[in-house]
């Protein structure tokens, strides 16, 4: 099958959407089909062989924050060249919805389009002034994923219509065969996440910290992630900063690595989580997880049964959840063995299957996907010359 | 230019521009329909190889006779079933196949048969796809209504002849042990 793949962010900035187009991508080649993917990127970058670049992303002020999006005629022309030259037999459009290249691709293109929506903007008033010209464009999609439950409900409310909810994948085995390292072993807490954003929750933990230590001095913080080490440690007392670890920012595999070692992976993210990928690859790595109870990661930890939650920002209840859970190491293998098992789901060889089986259904008897030639007045009116 | 030129001008101007909005409108609704029409035909071919592999476990032998006759009976009349009947003759295909295997262990007896491992694969990609298939049809549906409701499509009858379309309702939860989730379980 000819695959084409749009991704909206910059594929030189690191980020969710875009690793999971590189696994996606990765995999379905890995499979034998062919893939493209047309992504946002410096002209100077390398670029992986099956990224095409559509131009550089330009930062403007979108929605609250400075967002790099594509956009002009330029990206638009590149767009349209991409999909020529492609010739696919269905497109795969990540979130369609904001206002770079995937609205644009969506606008461009007919034929069979699969769109996978990731998160949900909260509806803002650009969105609602652009409604009839999102939706002719969304109206072409032929099939819609959302990456979770509370992903498909947001898009839901939002976008009106539905979509089939299938799972950000992961490599479950590179995590799994991962090897522990030594000096991470032994009463270790472990967080991954940006340091300076405080919606990944370290404060909250920072804050649990001294009432841990109190009962348990031997545990040890590792925390890996970008951001200002001094000012996270600030709120502790000089006693007990010796005992987090920061590991800056780390490589796949000294994550995977970290998250073999430690005894238990705490998420104690606050919110704006529509998925929640990195506890999948704590339960790939046979990490007990103990997160935070947002509908994103109550959803993953299948209701509570692969990990424990707790209350959202009550570091009290985390730090009695993390005591108990790093006493008890009948229940630390049990969480172990039933994460292990349960993010099986989660592989690339399912979620891999089920994207393929979307595209097999919308391409069967299909056309392949071609540009959308407007037809001009000329041939509206019946005056063109073929 | 005397005054009536100039309104003539200006209603040619608005008379062009509508029916640029017009047929623009329609090419919409021309695509949408065709999109319906493709989400209909998969949702019949997941729904038929839904049937088709039920009918063929159940003949199998491999169920014990009781399974055998109520799964049988359901696929037949869900492949017989008149559109009026379908939705509930499928719904009720869903809930024999809940109840046929609802039990792993039945899983794991038709994947020891000779040719079994095939037939429960078919039959998972057929009751996980037929939900999928459901929804992508639905979502198209209601994508056309949208469109067919707002006021120029009905004042200049954009949608021509074709019939309202309508969504297919019906149980589609598949049974717990051929699910992505029941896997490992």
């Amino acid at each position: 099958m000819r695959i084409g793949i749009v991704c909206p962010y910059s594929w030189d900035v690191p980020g969710g959407v875009q690793f999971h187009i590189r696994d996606l991508a990765e995999h379905l080649i890995g499979l034998g089909h062919e893939v493209s993917v047309l992504a946002p990127a410096d002209d100077d970058t390398p670029l992986p062989g099956y990224v095409v670049s559509a131009g550089r992303a330009v930062p403007v002020p979108y929605n609250g924050s400075v967002a790099r999006l594509n956009f002009g005629f330029l990206s638009a022309a590149r767009v349209r060249r991409w999909l020529h030259d492609g010739a696919f037999d269905v497109i795969h459009i990540h979130e369609p919805a904001s206002p770079s290249l995937g609205l644009l691709s969506c606008w461009a293109a007919q034929g069979p389009i699969v769109a996978t929506f990731h998160t949900s903007n909260p509806r803002s008033r650009a969105m609602i002034a652009a409604y009839p010209i999102l939706q002719p464009a969304l109206e072409k999609i032929s099939a819609r994923i959302a990456v979770s439950e509370y992903a498909r409900r947001t898009l839901v409310e939002h976008l009106g219509g539905d979509a089939v909810v299938i799972p950000n994948g992961v490599d479950v085995d590179f995590f799994a065969k991962a090897e522990p390292k030594p000096q991470w072993q032994g009463e270790t807490i472990g967080f991954i996440g940006r340091i300076d954003e405080p919606r990944k929750g370290l404060p909250t933990l920072m804050r649990a910290l001294p009432k841990i230590l109190a009962v348990r001095p031997g545990v040890r913080l590792l925390v890996a992630g970008r951001g200002d080490e001094q000012e996270a440690v600030e709120g502790l007392p000089e006693s007990m900063r010796g005992q987090v670890e920061f590991l800056g920012m780390v490589s796949d595999e000294d994550k995977a690595r970290m998250l073999r070692s430690v005894d238990l992976y705490v998420a104690p993210n606050t919110g704006g989580e529509s998925f929640g990928i990195i506890l999948v690859e704590a339960m790939s790595a046979g990490a007990p997880v103990l997160a935070s109870d947002l509908d994103a990661f109550r959803q993953v930890l299948d209701g509570g049964a692969a990990g424990e939650l707790f209350p959202v920002e009550d570091a009290d209840a985390l730090a009695a959840s993390a005591v108990r859970l790093l006493g008890d190491s009948d229940r630390l293998a049990e969480l172990r063995s039933t994460g292990s098992r349960h993010v099986r789901r989660f592989d690339w060889s399912t979620v891999g299957a089920e994207i393929l089986s979307v595209y097999e259904m919308v391409t069967d008897g299909a056309a392949s996907v071609a540009p959308d030639e407007r037809t001009g007045l000329r041939a509206r009116l019946g005056l063109a010359r073929d | 230019m005397p005054p009536v030129t100039i309104t003539l001008i200006w209603i040619a101007a608005i008379v062009v521009l509508l029916g640029v909005y017009l047929s623009w409108t329609a090419g919409r609704l021309d695509r949408l329909h065709a999109r319906i029409d493709a989400a209909r035909a998969a949702l019949d071919a997941q729904l038929l190889r839904r049937a088709s592999v039920a009918q063929e476990l159940a003949t199998s032998g491999i169920l014990d006779p009781a399974a055998s006759i109520v799964l049988y009976q359901t696929a037949h009349a869900a492949r017989q079933a008149e559109d009026e009947q379908r939705e509930v003759a499928e719904s009720e295909l869903s809930q024999t196949l809940r109840a046929v295997f609802a039990e792993p262990d039945t899983v794991q007896t038709v994947r020891e048969a000779p040719g079994g491992p095939a037939a429960v694969g078919e039959l998972t990609a057929a009751v996980r796809r037929t939900p999928m298939a459901r929804r992508f049809h639905n979502d198209a549906v209601r994508a056309a209504r949208a469109l067919r409701r707002q006021r120029a499509v009905r004042w200049f009858r954009l949608a021509g002849h074709a019939p309202f379309p309508l969504a297919f309702e019906m149980d589609d939860e598949p049974p717990m042990a051929l699910t992505a989730d029941g896997v490992g379980r």
